[in-house]
């Protein structure tokens, strides 16, 4: 029996007929298409299907599709402003955060919550921020980089006088 | 960190960072069913039976395949012909797959999956390779007439003379794991039956030609009647070569026989039951030296559990003994290796493939020898490894490239302060629950494939006439970067801006054959071919354009987007170039091809060039270890290695990073368990790889010396990296505890 819900991902309102037991990592790729979300595991231990429901990064695929409604989720889909990369996004790009490319949205994600609630972290705040997003690719290093730099342009960013913007 | 300053530069990297990269499973098609892999809960059985009825029964179930279904070889591999599509007369282990169901919907799939019984006469199993070529042990393979795949062997000199002329004699049993890849993404197909009969494949898969083998002889069709799409993958490791193109091959039986798009996607623990796994090694290793600290003789035996299928074993042991004494010189050496099949988990191709195994005895071995001796292990190092000039175990003379073991070692020891902290390690005592060691490992790498196979790869150019240029090479991207160096390449040769030049990742109907992408090949051959393109293109472009440069032909420069004459003042613009090519109806394509320099080998002796160059590594770990809980923790990492021609730094960087943290995993915490013939930790919440918090801040340092048998001067580094972590940490572990540690993965008694 589907169950008719209204998701808010990405700014976008989507009236969806769901399965009572669908999760919202396969409501998003396999029902609206956003196939940046990325799959794994399925058991919440390799962090590639983080989205961020009001700010706050989740494991998709543990998340109920049904219990996503009233919440703003962003995806990666969400993450650049047009063809604006967000400064986490720019500074993955020009760190070499990349490699199979895999992991990066939810590491993207989960970063943008870690500057959200601290814009200043140490190498060791990152690290325990991305400890749930799995790598094999890059033994980490470039990303908890890209994570710090981004911290900084977007401090920077934040000082410059509002006329300067 | 030095490093920071490295620009990195990738061609997807935007799309990779926005979500917008398409992976296998991102894809589908109209009219697309799905299809799921079919287990039996059996390990060893003979197949009396497979009952599908209650399966097709089921709603929106179209089809079951099994072996019988198969029109052309149900049987195939890389070497010996022996891994089933389906398991057809046994079940040879838990990851055995017996049917295929497809579907108009996955979760109708997966429930009918369920409904099908195997009857079977369970048989009894074997999970030691010891056992296993026991001569009364039951064959896995009865065709195959012994549970030996294959042996390979090294005769140098006399062994018992080296031991007699030896002060010391070091006898060691070592023994290591089956390991998991770990790739993020688990393996996916999507195969299309095309209206030209062609069979179309997207997959995440690391050799697009070896897919195409398995996927047109399964179907029983030419290779021109498969197209395998080069498809963004999400890691790979060694690890999706042949059980990922079966995946594939049965997307396109699914595909042939029902007239539709099939997709396969798999959960992970299909992955982890299903997939090839690093092979466990058992090596029996005994090294004679003087009182002076020289190697006199090793005698090794090394057992190699290949699992349920052939697989790359040969291949994958036949390496283990060319580097089966590391990178020393050994005027006396009795090598013997042996692949088995047991009813494990198979064992084939990952990162390393079979110098991990090797280097974590060697590694060991040559500290232990040095202390019996007297001498520091890197006072013993140098006397014995190899130098300009020196000749291999395999009787190999490294006189035709720089051979600089002890520029990477020394560069090393100076990185990381090495000397000074050897002071303070606390071989098991300190006076808190924490414990300090230091430690460090070297090897050689013979690179690409070596006297394994045939070994050659082809570029394309293919620039239009408004100026701008795409680029194929018959090198798949695993996510390694191996695009973006082309693309650097070619900019540099041609002297044009890298944003002229776009990538096209071939199809297997548009390159040639240009083998898998393994072995740290991937750069080496593929620059190759890239610059034998260039050179082709050049050849071709300044023949047209010279008379307007009023020069000959061999003048001719290219450089800042230009195409210049004998001096400055003479040049035109390289999109000018492209239409005067236009105008002359010359075409501005090249095709170039790079064939490996020849190797040879001689298998009764087991010497001969085994590979035409060699990398050259160091690495050194520091760990602290906790009495109480008996936790290692790496807290520092430094690796340094002769990579050759450095293309694209920033990714070359994350080479670096990404093996010595696979190398950690393999160390310390990564350990495929089976019981019963049955895979227990099947997700990543029971089988741990290395987390940020599991890792250091590392560094890694380019040596970039020139070598002649690589034309474009790169030589590779996704294996070298990885191939010396687990040893560097056994030895930081042995310092830091005082104890040695000779099985993988290092457990600590608390």
């Amino acid at each position: 029996m589907k169950k008719l819900i209204t998701l808010s991902v990405n700014s976008l309102e989507h009236e969806l007929a769901v399965e009572a037991n669908v999760s919202l990592a396969d409501v998003l790729r396999y029902q609206l298409g956003l196939t940046g979300t990325k799959k794994g595991c399925g058991i919440g231990d390799c962090g590639a299907c983080t989205v961020l429901m009001d700010g706050v990064p989740v494991f998709s695929c543990l998340v109920l599709a049904v219990e996503a409604q009233g919440f703003d989720i962003l995806t990666i889909e969400g993450v650049a402003e047009g063809s604006e990369l967000h400064p986490v996004q720019k500074a993955f790009v020009e760190v070499g955060a990349i490699q199979c490319g895999f992991c990066t949205p939810g590491m993207v994600l989960n970063a943008l919550a870690l500057l959200d609630k601290n814009p200043d972290p140490s190498e060791a705040d990152v690290r325990l921020a991305l400890s749930g997003n799995l790598c094999r690719c890059t033994g980490y290093q470039k990303i908890v980089e890209a994570v710090l730099t981004a911290a900084k342009d977007m401090m920077k960013e934040e000082a410059q006088p509002e006329e300067a913007k | 960190m030095a490093e920071s300053k490295i620009k990195s530069w990738r061609n997807d990297a935007r799309e990779k960072v926005t979500g917008q990269a398409k992976y296998t499973d991102d894809l589908s098609f109209a009219d697309m069913l799905h299809a799921v892999p079919v287990y039996s809960d059996f390990v060893h059985a003979r197949i009396k039976r497979i009952e599908t009825k209650a399966a097709e029964n089921y709603q929106n179930v179209l089809r079951i395949l099994t072996a019988a279904d198969v029109p052309g070889a149900n049987r195939f591999g890389h070497i010996e012909k022996d891994h089933r599509i389906f398991a057809d007369d046994k079940i040879r282990y838990w990851g055995d797959v017996v049917a295929l169901v497809v579907a108009s919907d996955r979760e109708s799939a997966i429930k009918a999956a369920e409904l099908i019984e195997v009857e079977a006469e369970a048989l009894p199993s074997l999970h030691d390779p010891e056992e296993a070529i026991k001569p009364d042990a039951p064959l896995i393979h009865e065709s195959h007439g012994s549970n030996i795949i294959n042996t390979h062997r090294i005769r140098r000199g006399d062994v018992e003379e080296g031991f007699e002329d030896s002060d010391f004699v070091i006898q060691r049993q070592f023994q290591t794991q089956f390991v998991e890849h770990a790739y993020l993404e688990p393996e996916a197909a999507i195969a299309l039956p095309r209206p030209d009969g062609v069979i179309e494949i997207y997959g995440s898969m690391q050799h697009p030609f070896s897919t195409r083998r398995f996927a047109a002889a399964v179907l029983g069709v030419r290779l021109a009647d498969i197209e395998v799409i080069g498809t963004p993958m999400g890691g790979g490791f060694g690890g999706k070569d042949d059980t990922a193109a079966i995946v594939c091959a049965r997307a396109a039986l699914a595909a042939k026989l029902t007239g539709h798009p099939v997709k396969i996607r798999y959960d992970r623990e299909w992955s982890i039951r299903e997939s090839y796994k690093r092979h466990p090694y058992r090596v029996d290793y005994k090294m004679g030296v003087t009182s002076e600290g020289e190697i006199k003789a090793v005698q090794c035996k090394i057992i190699a559990d290949g699992g349920a299928y052939c697989s790359t074993t040969p291949w994958v042991t036949w390496r283990s003994t060319v580097q089966c004494c590391g990178p020393y010189q050994v005027p006396n050496v009795h090598c013997d290796a042996l692949g088995v099949y047991t009813n494990n988990v198979v064992a084939g191709a990952m990162r390393g493939f079979g110098s991990p195994q090797m280097n974590f005895v060697v590694e060991q071995m040559v500290e232990i020898a040095a202390e019996e001796v007297g001498i520091s292990p890197v006072e013993f190092r140098h006397r014995n490894m190899v130098k300009q000039g020196s000749v291999t175990v395999t009787g190999q003379k490294l006189d035709d490239h720089t051979v600089s073991m002890s520029e990477a070692l020394e560069t090393v020891i100076d990185e990381i302060d090495y000397e000074n902290k050897l002071k303070s390690c606390s071989f098991g005592k300190s006076q808190s629950d924490e414990l300090y060691g230091i430690g460090l490992a070297m090897s050689y790498r013979g690179m690409s494939l070596g006297a394994e196979g045939m070994d050659f790869c082809a570029a394309i150019i293919n620039a239009q006439f408004d100026g701008s240029i795409i680029l194929e090479v018959g090198i798949h991207e695993n996510g390694q970067g191996a695009q973006s160096a082309f693309i650097l390449l070619l900019a540099d040769e041609l002297g044009v801006d890298r944003d002229r030049i776009r990538y096209r990742q071939p199809s297997t109907s548009t390159i040639p054959d240009s083998g898998s992408t393994v072995a740290s090949r991937g750069v080496l051959m593929g620059s190759n071919a890239v610059l034998a393109a260039a050179t082709e293109f050049k050849r071709k472009v300044s023949a047209a354009v010279s008379s307007i440069l009023k020069c000959k032909a061999q003048d001719v420069r290219f450089a800042d987007d230009r195409i210049y004459g004998r001096d400055e003042h003479h040049s035109i613009s390289f999109d000018r170039a492209m239409h005067v090519m236009f105008l002359q109806q010359q075409f501005p394509f090249a095709f170039g091809e790079y064939r490996a320099p020849r190797v040879s080998w001689d298998e009764k002796t087991g010497q001969g060039k085994a590979y035409f160059t060699w990398v050259y590594g160091c690495q050194a770990a520091e760990v602290m270890v906790n009495k109480k809980s008996g936790r290692v923790r790496l807290t520092n990492a430094v690796a340094a290695h002769d990579m050759g021609r450095v293309i694209n730094p920033g990714m070359a960087l994350g080479q670096f990073y990404g093996g010595m943290a696979m190398g950690s995993g393999y160390a310390l915490s990564e350990e495929i368990k089976i019981e019963d013939g049955e895979i227990v930790n099947l997700n990543y919440n029971s089988y741990r790889i290395p987390r940020s918090v599991d890792l250091p801040d590392m560094s890694a340092i380019f040596i970039e010396n020139p070598d002649p048998n690589s034309p474009s001067g790169a030589k590779g580094i996704g294996e070298p990296t990885n191939e010396i972590m687990a040893p560097a940490i056994a030895n930081a572990v042995y310092r830091a505890t005082g104890k040695r540690y000779l099985k993988l993965p290092i457990k600590i008694e608390s």
